[in-house]
């Protein structure tokens, strides 16, 4: 079995939800949809407070190239335009909307007839997806239709759908691929078509042996389509890791993976891209994995944008009395939540919820140089090393020791057995550097 | 004889390396305006860079080489030094402006409870570059302390418990490390007056003023009674907060009363209890 | 409710801490410690005895009066100086030298750069050349009948005729390379003279599994200077088993050489590192003045270490693609 060379750990997987059906959550009582979801310019919105939104609506817009729009995932009514808190706290523009009727979620889209979806060009696949406010749904949130547009001199010959999951507890991507394997197959050769690649692949790490037989099955039909079972290691899902261990290739530092001849997306964008163009569907909603050991009922839900995490929490079974820390993403690389009332984005994958009792990082005590973060960063740098050059505030050194290419995987930290915090200083660093350069 | 030998042979190469080292000092000898060195003397030797220039050595060349002293001041030493630099290079001294630091923000734990509980490396840089901090406020201090390290000259300091730095104005040289250093910008340098206190919105929350107002107890809601009351028009208002100016501001401390709010503070209590800090 | 913890990803931890790394280390060193017990008896006890407690009470007493800082005992890191030292001992060395090696190791080796951590030397071992070089003829004194198996532990063997007992690297080093005093099995099993620690060359390689398997330690150290060492004692004309068993070698390799914090930390580094100690090694005991080599190899290789550091960086992912794009 295939998988990276460098570096790399195995965190226990505790994928409870592993074989939680996708369940759709109901429309909660008001949707805070926030303006910035994705990388790039946060979209301006379109309507006005007072207005009535249809499911699918545009209501926020922008003309940027690195941008995407943002619909309405209900019927309703834009009752606000103000600031809300972020899962993290800071303040940022949002629509909110109050849905109302029966049944907010109706809505009549039109699917495309499959000779008109044969007969589109690259150009209008791409179009769809921009228009369709998709965005990279592992967590990253780049705009797909940038993506997906191939920079001049550069060529895309392989597409590879990330089904790795490497994410300790996370399964939406699991859930996703048992149940519409079909629509992501559908949505992987349409990403080939818009983006002239000849092969597909769809990888997927070994311990999802349900997801990988779907998967085998919806692609035994397409001869330029196949599925490579990865050996599990985290972070497989990293860009540069998957197209590593399925091709064999590696991204130069600095560059994008098409200097491969590869592009990289997720089997939920793979799978939007279908909804986009088969059924007309933008992105307005998307499974988000709810666990954590002492929730009373985690699972796999289909969540609507702009939903609070709260309500999110609050379907499955409450938060509990002993939580500690609530996570926004996986254990590895999410975002602690300090605000849970802020509401739920396209790049939300998971929220994991930590019992008090393992919320709290250990003391961390000196160095005693073991080499375990430089035998996990899959970067082949020496955490160590920069986070002494960080705690010196050496920012050129810490350019120069390559602290840019981290890709902020957490596999240093997570190994450290004297608990130091290695990727705190890497972020800052890396935080400097950037301020330095611009 | 062994003896002779070994004597005539190390005294020749003594003498050798004698001449060769003089001549060597010789060819290779700078000249150094001996002016620099006496300044360099005098300074505090912190390189804090207060003075605009890259450390004490090049603040000492830029002295010796000055046709002018306007201008040129290091902050971490006291008028009579300046007076004395100025004697050395036969220039009249620069008038000194003796600037401090202030922190634009008085929220105790009191006022401002902690919502979460951060959990890392103790620096401000990281806690902001990571969420809006303990607190409500996406504004305030985090008294993590990255500007009591910062201080080359020990001034500030985080009183046991609490959160809040506080400036000692007998250290403080106004060099401006901590301006530098705080990432909520928090830190500001203040003319400094024996005998009349600095008053200053000790406040940097730029939401409206409702959500202000729920989010901190001390914090500055943009009201305007400030500028009312102030004879000397110096307070300004922007963005939902108030700034003093203070090349206008005569330290009346008319504002303090006025301010519903308790966000303005000055460096020496004025009668006003409540809100004056240190 | 309590307050929500906020801190950067990631969220979890392998659980792995410092005291669990030098425990499994302290745990790889007990079969060797028994061998050694088997062979020298109550002696034996009484040197590992005595390195220990002074290994423990030095740390203390520097942490608690000098430093001031709290007790760092706990994470065993002293506990593993201690039993080191005494490995590296004669079993009937006087009692005061052992503390005083002791003493030199966590004082000196240790302490006096910062603590755990940020010494630069492995303590014991330079406790333990200290010693050598103080006291050579004590240091190199080893029971001349050394008794065996419940002999030694009853301590029915009389210790008194301790004066002249030469090990098998005694009569290497004169160049006399026949087996005639000794046999493999001998050695393997720990039926030969030398320190503690030196005698029992299974109960070393079960310790090493050991640490293999609780991934203590990785492979490359120990396998590099062994390998190392076997082969230059075949470019020299040696036996390589021989080399392999007798002195403190394996012991050297698995226990000394492996000291995470005297060790390069990248995995061509750690391999450049053992095959220098192997080398150097070898070289000592073949040309060298003293008959055994692997304390002196490995202190000269630890200072290098940061040497190595410097240049023996991991690759980073993708740097070579880039350079050659560029």
């Amino acid at each position: 079995m295939k998988t990276f060379r460098k570096g790399g750990i195995h965190p226990p997987e505790d994928k409870i939800t592993a074989g939680c059906p996708i369940v759709e959550m109901p429309v909660p009582s008001e949707l805070r949809i926030m303006l910035s979801q994705c990388i790039g310019v946060p979209p301006k919105p379109v309507v006005k407070v007072g207005d009535s939104v249809t499911r699918g609506q545009v209501v926020a817009e922008s003309s940027a190239f690195v941008s995407a729009p943002i619909h309405s995932p209900v019927n309703g009514k834009v009752s606000k335009i103000e600031p809300t808190r972020t899962p993290q706290g800071i303040w940022q523009d949002s629509i909110v909307i109050i849905p109302h009727g029966e049944k907010p979620t109706d809505a009549s889209f039109t699917p495309r007839h499959q000779d008109e979806i044969d007969s589109l060009s690259p150009e209008d696949i791409i179009r769809i997806v921009g228009e369709a406010g998709i965005v990279g749904l592992g967590g990253a949130a780049f705009p797909t239709r940038v993506k997906l547009t191939i920079p001049k001199g550069k060529k895309a010959d392989t597409v590879i759908i990330n089904g790795a999951e490497c994410e300790p507890c996370l399964t939406c991507d699991d859930a996703l691929m048992r149940s519409d394997a079909d629509g992501i197959v559908t949505g992987t050769l349409l990403i080939m078509r818009a983006t002239g690649a000849e092969k597909g692949i769809i990888a997927i790490e070994a311990n999802k042996p349900e997801a990988i037989k779907a998967m085998k099955k919806a692609v035994s039909r397409f001869g330029n389509l196949q599925v490579e079972t990865l050996k599990k290691k985290y972070p497989q899902g990293g860009e540069k890791q998957l197209i590593y261990a399925v091709t064999g290739k590696t991204v130069p530092a600095g560059s994008l993976p098409i200097e491969t001849g590869c592009i990289v997306d997720n089997v939920a964008t793979a799978f939007a891209v279908f909804n986009a163009v088969c059924n007309g569907i933008p992105l307005m909603e998307r499974i988000v994995t709810v666990t954590g050991p002492d929730l009373s009922s985690p699972g796999n839900y289909l969540v609507r944008n702009g939903t609070r995490i709260s309500d999110i929490l609050d379907f499955a079974g409450g938060m509990p009395e002993n939580t500690g820390k609530v996570v926004a993403g996986g254990p590895m690389m999410g975002k602690a939540v300090s605000c849970i009332e802020a509401s739920s984005s396209k790049g939300l994958s998971g929220i994991v919820v930590i019992p008090d009792s393992k919320s709290m990082r250990r003391q961390a005590s000196p160095c005693i140089r073991c080499a375990r973060c430089v035998a996990a960063c899959p970067m082949g740098l020496e955490p160590y090393l920069l986070m002494r050059q960080g705690e010196m505030s050496l920012w050129e050194d810490m350019k120069r020791h390559g602290a840019t290419n981290c890709l902020e995987c957490g596999s240093c930290t997570y190994i450290c057995p004297a608990s130091r915090p290695l990727l705190d200083y890497i972020k800052l660093g890396k935080q400097e550097i950037r301020k330095a350069n611009s | 004889m062994t003896i002779t030998i070994s004597i005539i042979i190390l005294g020749v190469i003594g003498i050798t390396a004698a001449i060769l080292l003089f001549m060597a000092a010789k060819k290779f000898q700078v000249f150094e305006d001996p002016k620099i060195g006496e300044i360099e003397e005098l300074l505090p030797g912190a390189n804090c860079g207060g003075c605009g220039f890259s450390g004490c050595h090049a603040f000492a060349v830029e002295c010796a080489a000055a046709k002018t002293l306007d201008g040129i001041n290091c902050t971490g030493v006291t008028g009579d030094v300046m007076k004395k630099i100025a004697d050395i290079v036969g220039l009249a001294p620069c008038a000194v402006h003796r600037k401090v630091a202030i922190v634009r923000c008085s929220a105790s734990c009191e006022n401002r409870p902690p919502l979460n509980r951060y959990d890392g490396v103790s620096s401000c840089a990281i806690e902001n570059a990571l969420y809006q901090g303990e607190s409500d406020c996406i504004y305030g201090c985090l008294g993590g302390g990255d500007c009591v390290s910062a201080c080359p000259f020990g001034a500030i300091s985080i009183r046991e418990g609490e959160i809040l730095p506080v400036v000692d104005y007998s250290k403080c040289t106004g060099c401006g490390k901590c301006v530098e250093t705080c990432p909520r910008h928090l830190c500001e340098l203040a003319p400094y007056n024996e005998g009349k206190p600095i008053v200053w919105v000790a406040c940097a929350n730029r939401d409206r003023g409702p959500i202000a107002m729920k989010e901190c107890g001390v914090a500055c809601i943009g009201c305007s009674k400030c500028r009312k009351v102030c004879k000397d028009g110096a307070p300004v208002i922007e963005s939902f907060i108030a700034h003093i100016d203070q090349s206008k501001c005569t330290s009346c401390g008319e504002c303090i009363k006025a301010c519903p709010r308790h966000s303005i503070v000055s460096s020496t209590p004025v009668d006003n209890p409540s809100s004056a800090t240190e | 409710m309590n307050r929500l913890t906020v801190s950067l990803s990631p969220h979890i931890h392998s659980g792995g801490s410092i005291s669990r790394c030098m425990w499994n280390v302290v745990i790889a060193m007990m079969p060797a410690l028994a061998v050694a017990i088997w062979t020298f008896g109550l002696p034996a006890i009484q040197v590992t005895i005595v390195c220990v407690a002074t290994c423990l009470a030095t740390e203390w007493l520097i942490t608690r009066f000098m430093l001031r800082q709290p007790s760092t005992l706990s994470n065993g890191s002293a506990l593993i100086t201690g039993l080191l030292l005494a490995f590296n001992l004669p079993s009937i060395l006087p009692w005061w030298m052992a503390a005083i090696g002791a003493i030199v190791a966590i004082g000196i080796g240790k302490m006096s750069f910062g603590g755990l951590g940020c010494n630069i030397w492995n303590p014991a071992l330079v406790g333990r050349v200290f010693l050598l070089i103080s006291f050579p003829a004590a240091m190199t004194t080893w029971p001349s009948d050394v008794p065996s198996g419940f002999d030694a532990i009853s301590g029915a063997s009389t210790q008194a005729d301790a004066s002249s007992g030469a090990t098998l690297l005694t009569h290497l080093n004169a160049g006399d390379n026949s087996l005639s005093d000794y046999n493999l099995l001998d050695l393997a099993v720990g039926n030969m003279n030398g320190s503690l620690g030196e005698v029992g060359a299974i109960a070393i390689l079960i310790g090493l599994a050991y640490l293999l398997i609780t991934h203590t330690v990785t492979w490359h150290i120990p396998v590099s200077v062994l390998a190392s060492a076997a082969f230059f004692s075949w470019v020299l004309g040696g036996n390589p088993l021989l080399d392999l068993f007798a002195g403190g070698l394996l012991l050297g390799a698995v226990f000394m050489a492996t000291d995470y914090v005297t060790s390069p930390m990248t995995r061509s580094g750690q391999v450049l590192f053992g095959i220098m100690i192997g080398l150097i090694t070898i070289i000592i005991r073949r040309f060298g003045a003293y008959p055994e080599g692997v304390s002196f190899a490995i202190l000269l290789m630890n200072s290098f270490v940061p040497l190595i550091n410097k240049y023996m960086r991991p690759s980073v992912f993708g740097e070579k693609e880039r350079r050659a794009a560029a």
